[in-house]
């Protein structure tokens, strides 16, 4: 397929030929997009938490209040990430948590809970890579996610995020829970990723 | 009279149809300008940079597409490359056949449905469903999609639950929550049991090699993490210079498209996984499209090649909300389609769609919602220029021959304007047409004035 490749390229370049000037690369401060007022002065946790409300999300500070929000809703069973399961371990009596994630039985598990990689403040986003995601249909196929941020990871802003997106070669920045409004323009949740966004910042 | 085939299409548009594409393009195009203007001083300035960063990119696609491959290629990645519709499915096809694979699940892509990807698999044995619940619903329905990002805008539920009996996904049931609850259920093993899958791309940094790929519903998200193989259809206009125009551009994709300040999941792609992540592609394959995009390149309306399908043009478009998305008979229709639809069709197939240049009332809406500041209405006047040019029919348009005549002999023009001030005296009572008697009786013309201001210059001029 390299003739194609060479055609395409000759075919580009051909059509660059006439424009005497191209275009310059703009010089801008990307700190125009963010919504700075709003973010001056502000704790990220107590920030974070209001802006994952807005798209719907939900943050814990607290992990009896993450765990009590579990059994309410009747999400007793689930996955969790074994890094993470010593130290939550305690807390989940009267639950079932596989420490293995079986991809034949996706249904059976109501909640996944794993790391995150960070978070971002502004935007109320959760960011997930495959550095610390033990599993990525863990933290996508049951219900409910519940990511675990430690204080540390949390971005302020977009821009900041996507300067540290680093090199794993998996981020997922995730705004909410999964939605769709293709039936109708109606809201609905969790058409293929969770229904129910959680977090849990440590 | 004849009318141009986008007219016709438009015309037999059932009402309910109309009207709920009416609604809910109007209500998105409210809720984005709110966002915008609320949380921005001066969106505006936000929207012709990133215009600026966008042209700059197709401008200099000599210089990154060959620094995208090198990255992509450093990360694992294997790059392939086609100029046409066919040899990109070829190629889809080869790599299938290569693994041995059957099944594919495809996430919403755009060049996908540009090539009709899906039709030419499952005419070789290959079943590639699309997970995008709009799309799937399309794809059940052996439809079209009618707005870029919203496929089924102009399907009512009571339909989608019809379509869903009809596919044994369970009794009618027209309620949206379990419509959705019902895909889930029956596409996550879809997912699960597929060999590869199909994403598009959003945007790719020249600078890492980095693809971004957005959704709101998670679907390329589970494409990546149920496959062991990763194909992504990517046009050689999607290049973006660096990783610091990716805050601009999705913060403008999130609230001009859908009025998000970022749309659900944002992903960032550099290559297959790694040994240490159990899930995911071993394998990822890019395969850059052409496909007429370099013909675009080449014309008068190369800034159509910013745009970064957003659908806000669609949904402030005055013709798009009348006419619905497809009258436009093409993958892109609105204002964006106008523009790229009759260019994609190439330098021969230009006339089969020179119709929806004209479908505009140049009322510039479109220009000023574009995320990435396209002058859409002056690309529309080029190329009614060059279908005026190349002589392509226009059925519709009123005879302007006699008039044309009459405006250009001045002897003729003078004598028209005085014979003209007989309609001061015409006896409008007496108007043969009721209908125009019924108007006239409510209203009384303005007194004819034609001639005056030659009057007035030769009075000027012995003046003098
Ligand atoms: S032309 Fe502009 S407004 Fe229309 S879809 Fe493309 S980016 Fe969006």
């Amino acid at each position: 397929m390299n003739e194609e490749r060479e055609q395409i390229m000759m075919r580009v370049r051909r059509a660059l030929s006439p424009i005497q000037e191209r275009a310059a690369l703009p010089r801008y401060d990307s700190e125009m997009v963010v919504q700075r007022a709003m973010l001056a002065g502000r704790d990220r946790v107590e920030l974070l938490a209001e802006r994952m409300q807005r798209v719907n999300g939900q943050l814990f500070t607290d992990v009896h209040a993450l765990v009590a929000h579990l059994s309410a809703q009747g999400w007793k069973h689930g996955y969790c990430d074994p890094v993470l399961w010593p130290a939550l371990a305690v807390h989940f009596q009267g639950f079932t948590v596989e420490l293995e994630f079986d991809r034949t039985r996706v249904d059976d598990y109501a909640f996944g809970i794993t790391r995150a990689a960070g978070a971002i403040a502004e935007s109320g986003t959760i960011v997930l890579n495959d550095t610390t995601t033990s599993r990525r249909l863990a933290a996508l196929t049951p219900w409910v996610h519940v990511a675990v941020v430690e204080r540390a990871t949390i971005f302020l802003d977009v821009p900041a995020a996507i300067a540290g997106l680093g090199p794993d070669r998996n981020v997922i920045w995730c705004t909410g829970p999964s939605k769709t409004a293709d039936v109708e323009g109606i809201l609905i949740e969790g058409v293929h990723g969770p229904g129910v966004q959680l977090a849990l910042v440590v | 009279m004849k009318f141009q085939p986008i007219d016709l299409a438009a015309a037999g548009l059932r009402p309910d149809k109309r009207a709920s594409v009416y609604q809910s393009t109007k209500a998105t195009h409210e809720k984005r300008t709110k966002l915008l203007f609320e949380q921005y001083n001066d969106p505006d300035q936000l929207r012709r940079w990133a215009g600026e960063v966008k042209q700059h990119a197709i401008e200099n696609l000599d210089a990154y597409l060959p620094a995208v491959e090198a990255k992509l290629k450093a990360n694992g990645a294997q790059v392939h490359w086609a100029s046409t519709a066919e040899s990109a499915c070829q190629q889809v096809l080869k790599i299938m056949r290569a693994r041995g694979a059957t099944k594919m699940v495809k996430a919403k892509t755009m060049v996908s449905e540009e090539i009709e990807l899906a039709d030419y698999l499952g005419r070789h044995g290959i079943e590639a469903l699309e997970t995008d619940l709009g799309e799937f619903i399309v794809q059940i329905d052996h439809d079209h999609p009618s707005h870029i990002v919203r496929p089924i805008i102009h399907k009512n539920r009571r339909e989608i639950a019809r379509s869903f009996e009809r596919e044994g996904l369970g009794a009618y049931n027209d309620d949206p929550q379990t419509i959705t609850s019902r895909a889930r259920q029956f596409l996550r093993h879809k997912y699960l049991a597929a060999d590869v899958g199909l994403t598009g791309a959003n945007f790719v940094s020249a600078e890492s090699g980095r693809m971004v790929l957005v959704t709101n519903e998670g679907n390329s998200r589970f494409c990546l993490a149920a496959t062991k193989c990763h194909i992504a259809l990517i046009g050689i206009e999607k290049i973006v210079p660096r990783d610091y125009d990716l805050a601009l551009l999705l913060n403008l994709l999130g609230r001009s498209g859908t009025a998000q300040e970022l749309t659900v999941y944002t992903e960032f792609i550099t290559g297959p996984k790694t040994a240490e992540q159990p899930d995911g592609p071993e394998e990822m394959h890019v395969i850059f499209v052409d496909n007429g995009r370099t013909d675009v390149l080449e014309s008068d309306c190369r800034e159509i090649l910013r745009c970064i399908r957003c659908g806000a043009c669609l949904n402030v478009c005055p013709v798009y909300r009348q006419a619905s998305g497809h009258a436009y008979r093409s993958v892109y229709p609105g204002p964006v389609g106008a523009v790229l639809s009759p260019l994609l069709e190439g330098k021969h197939g230009f006339a089969k769609k020179a119709d929806l240049p004209k479908a505009s009332s140049l009322c510039g809406a479109c220009h000023e919602v574009c995320p990435v500041n396209i002058p859409i209405p002056d690309l529309l006047l080029r190329l009614r220029n060059r279908a005026n040019q190349e002589g392509i029919a226009s059925p519709g348009t009123p005879p302007m021959g006699a008039w044309a005549l009459l405006a250009s002999q001045p002897l003729a023009w003078r004598t028209a304007l005085v014979a003209s001030q007989v309609m001061n005296h015409l006896p409008t009572n007496l108007l043969p047409i009721p209908a125009l008697r019924a108007w006239q009786e409510e209203r009384v013309l303005p007194e004819w004035r034609g001639g005056k201001f030659r009057q007035w210059m030769s009075q000027r001029r012995k003046a003098k």
